[in-house]
């Protein structure tokens, strides 16, 4: 090890980018930061992740940016106005609600449901995946068997169900997203933890004594956690149209909730004069889906270089 | 040692029977499991209704004797798991129960909307695959270009987009505005006693009984529902067509064909595109279930009379029966593609054969 090596200043580029980190702290930010490079040399992913910060963002302070009140609206003067009308940026509703802060407060529904149907998901997924995978045997027969019997369900059709038999609500909702799309995670946290179960720093911590148990959840879902958020990031899209179906239908967040979906549904009355009302939140959906999307292309790319530009 | 040539072609021939014969033990489990995991989940579905099924029919206002009668007629007096064999049994055979709203028995109902549905989605998967597939080809020959971007942006918004949205505002365009396309629906109703389908697939009827100018209308109906799920399976197609494409053109066969003075047409369209085809084929399959799928929410905008209307309109009512019975039928017809696919795999690629 040269003396220049160790000389170089903390966080500069070039310790970043060393060969021979010194540290545990080096290597661990300097992967990071190529990983970063490789991701931001991808504009569409970095607009993806401008979208989703805007999201988080607007649910943050959808209190300090909605101009109006998105429950209660002016029933006596400002129903349905266009957009563009003085202080309605986006127009109203039927119930002479403001379009825009109903949007702002939407973004907090939006994110509430993909954030908990990914902390219910993906763990579940992760487990199934890796236990399957380490175990082998029958073990691993009966949850994939479990696992491809979810896989073959129709999900929009299985959480219309589930929700049917649930009663709407979007916390049911959630829920039945979350039960229909775990089990791709589960395959993949599977294929992850069989191309390394025989290798041998596995071998190694074995010898040492660790349990299964230990095996699993510090050896091997540490190392199955990046291309589950992939899949996770990408799958948010979905997620989202899903939520937003239900809303639609009407199976989703009720009313007078803000929701995007239910949003369209209400406006479908008046879509041939007031087409603004279904419109405006359609875009919304649109733009953070396709953000979610933009994002979770550029993560794979930038994570798993060899299937880049496929 | 040196065996026989016949001894070693029989050995042959026999590890090959036996391989297909592990196979195809292998495929009935699968399908069986499958099945049954449908079962059991529709199953307990339909028990975790909130609604006391007793209750909904004897009224809460019944005496105790006629609620316990009720309840032991039903079978809910029975353990759980003689329920769930109840319950199979009388779905394997058909029997999914009596539709409150329609008051015919489910599948019934379902057999008349069913071929609804697959017409549409039919439409839709032919629209994707005669589109995606050559613009996912132009996308990976032309790869980086300002087609395969354009290509790209198609399909991300195909991902992206609600697809019931897209579909209130293409009304507004094409029906309100241009008046291009029918009001939501299947037929006319002026053709509703003229026209008299025998298959269910009204386009196909049409046509065989020579009634164009129904063959029109029915057209006009179909164009804008039909075009949305091409839409979206056209997204999809296009963006797996371009991936198999590239691995294609990276092969070596591919250099050799341009050494030996192959016209790029005929590299891309007779060698590549044949070898890609093997797996798309399976990404056809799959998109037609999604557009059975993709229907729900298409038909509820367009008023298509098929399952997914079907589907819907029940969950409105609380008809527990007609939903759970519309899941099960859409979850076999998943089950039934993956199948279909998987065989056509086999027997479109000789090297999953020979292994």
């Amino acid at each position: 090890m040269s003396i220049a090596e160790t000389s170089l200043k903390p966080y500069s580029r070039e310790w970043l980018l060393s060969d021979r980190p010194t540290s545990r702290r080096q290597a661990r930010f300097g992967r990071a930061y190529i990983v970063w490079r490789r991701f931001a040399e991808n504009r569409l992913a970095l607009m993806g992740l401008v979208i989703i910060l805007g999201l988080i963002f607007v649910a943050a302070f959808a209190g300090v940016l909605a101009p109006h009140d998105p429950v209660v609206g002016d029933l006596r003067n400002s129903r349905l106005l266009p957009l563009g009308s003085p202080g309605y940026l986006l127009g109203t509703d039927d119930q002479g609600r403001d379009i825009l802060s109903r949007l702002l407060y939407g973004s907090r529904l939006t994110l509430l449901v993909v954030v908990l149907v990914a902390i219910i998901a993906a763990p579940i997924g992760l487990i199934v995946g890796t236990v399957s995978g380490y175990a082998g045997g029958w073990i691993d027969a009966v949850l994939m068997r479990i696992t491809d019997i979810f896989l073959a369900f129709p999900k929009l059709v299985l959480a219309l169900a589930l929700v049917a038999a649930l009663g709407p609500g979007i916390e049911n909702a959630i829920l039945a997203i979350a039960v229909t799309s775990w089990p791709p995670y589960a395959r993949i946290a599977r294929a992850e933890t069989m191309t390394f179960r025989n290798s041998e720093f596995i071998a190694a911590v074995k010898l040492m004594g660790a349990s299964p148990f230990r095996i699993v959840l510090r050896h091997v879902m540490p190392l199955c956690i990046s291309s589950l958020i992939v899949r996770v990031t990408l799958d948010m899209a979905g997620i989202i149209l899903t939520a937003a179906g239900l809303g639609f239908l009407g199976l989703g967040a009720q009313p007078p909730l803000p929701e995007w979906g239910a949003m369209i549904a209400s406006g479908r009355r008046f879509i041939l004069d007031q087409w603004w009302v279904a419109a405006m939140p359609g875009f919304a959906i649109l733009i953070v889906s396709l953000g979610f999307n933009l994002l979770g292309d550029g993560l794979r790319d930038a994570l798993d270089p060899k299937e880049a530009g496929q | 040692m040196t065996l026989p040539e016949t001894s070693v072609a029989t050995r042959r021939n026999r590890r090959r029977a036996s391989s297909f014969a592990t196979s195809v033990l292998r495929f009935a489990v699968t399908v069986v499991t499958t099945i049954f995991g449908l079962l059991v989940v529709t199953f307990f579905i339909g028990r975790v209704i909130p609604i006391d099924p007793v209750l909904a029919i004897v009224g809460d206002r019944a005496p105790a004797h006629l609620y316990e009668r009720t309840r032991i007629e039903l079978g809910l007096n029975l353990p759980i798991y003689q329920q769930f064999f109840i319950y199979a049994k009388q779905a394997l055979s058909g029997h999914f129960g009596t539709s409150v709203l329609t008051s015919n028995p489910v599948l019934e109902d379902i057999r008349r909307v069913f071929p609804a549905t697959m017409e549409l989605a039919t439409i839709g998967t032919l629209i994707g695959s005669i589109v995606g597939v050559p613009l996912g080809v132009l996308a990976a020959v032309r790869r980086g270009s300002i087609a395969d971007q354009i290509v790209r942006v198609i399909g991300l918004i195909g991902y992206s987009v609600p697809i019931f949205w897209l579909g209130l505002l293409s009304l507004v365009l094409f029906y309100a505005q241009l008046r291009w396309v029918a009001f939501p629906g299947r037929v006319d109703i002026v053709y509703e006693y003229s026209f008299t389908p025998q298959t269910g697939f009204y386009l196909l009827d049409a046509a065989m009984q020579g009634q164009w100018e129904v063959m029109w209308d029915l057209f006009r109906h179909i164009a804008l529902p039909g075009g949305l799920l091409g839409y979206f399976s056209l997204a999809y197609i296009s963006r797996m067509t371009r991936s198999f494409m590239l691995n294609e053109l990276s092969q070596e066969y591919v250099v050799a064909a341009r050494a030996k003075g192959l016209s790029e047409t005929r590299i891309i369209w007779f060698h590549a595109l044949r070898n890609a085809a093997v797996p798309l084929v399976t990404v056809i399959a799959l998109s037609y279930a999604n557009l059975l799928e993709g229907s729900v929410l298409t038909e509820t905008i367009f008023s298509w009379p098929g399952l997914g209307l079907y589907i819907t309109n029940s969950l409105q009512n609380a008809d527990m029966n007609a939903v759970l019975g519309g899941t099960l039928v859409i979850g076999a017809v998943f089950v039934g593609i993956n199948i279909f696919s998987d065989l056509l795999y086999r027997t479109l690629d000789p090297r999953t054969r020979s292994r």
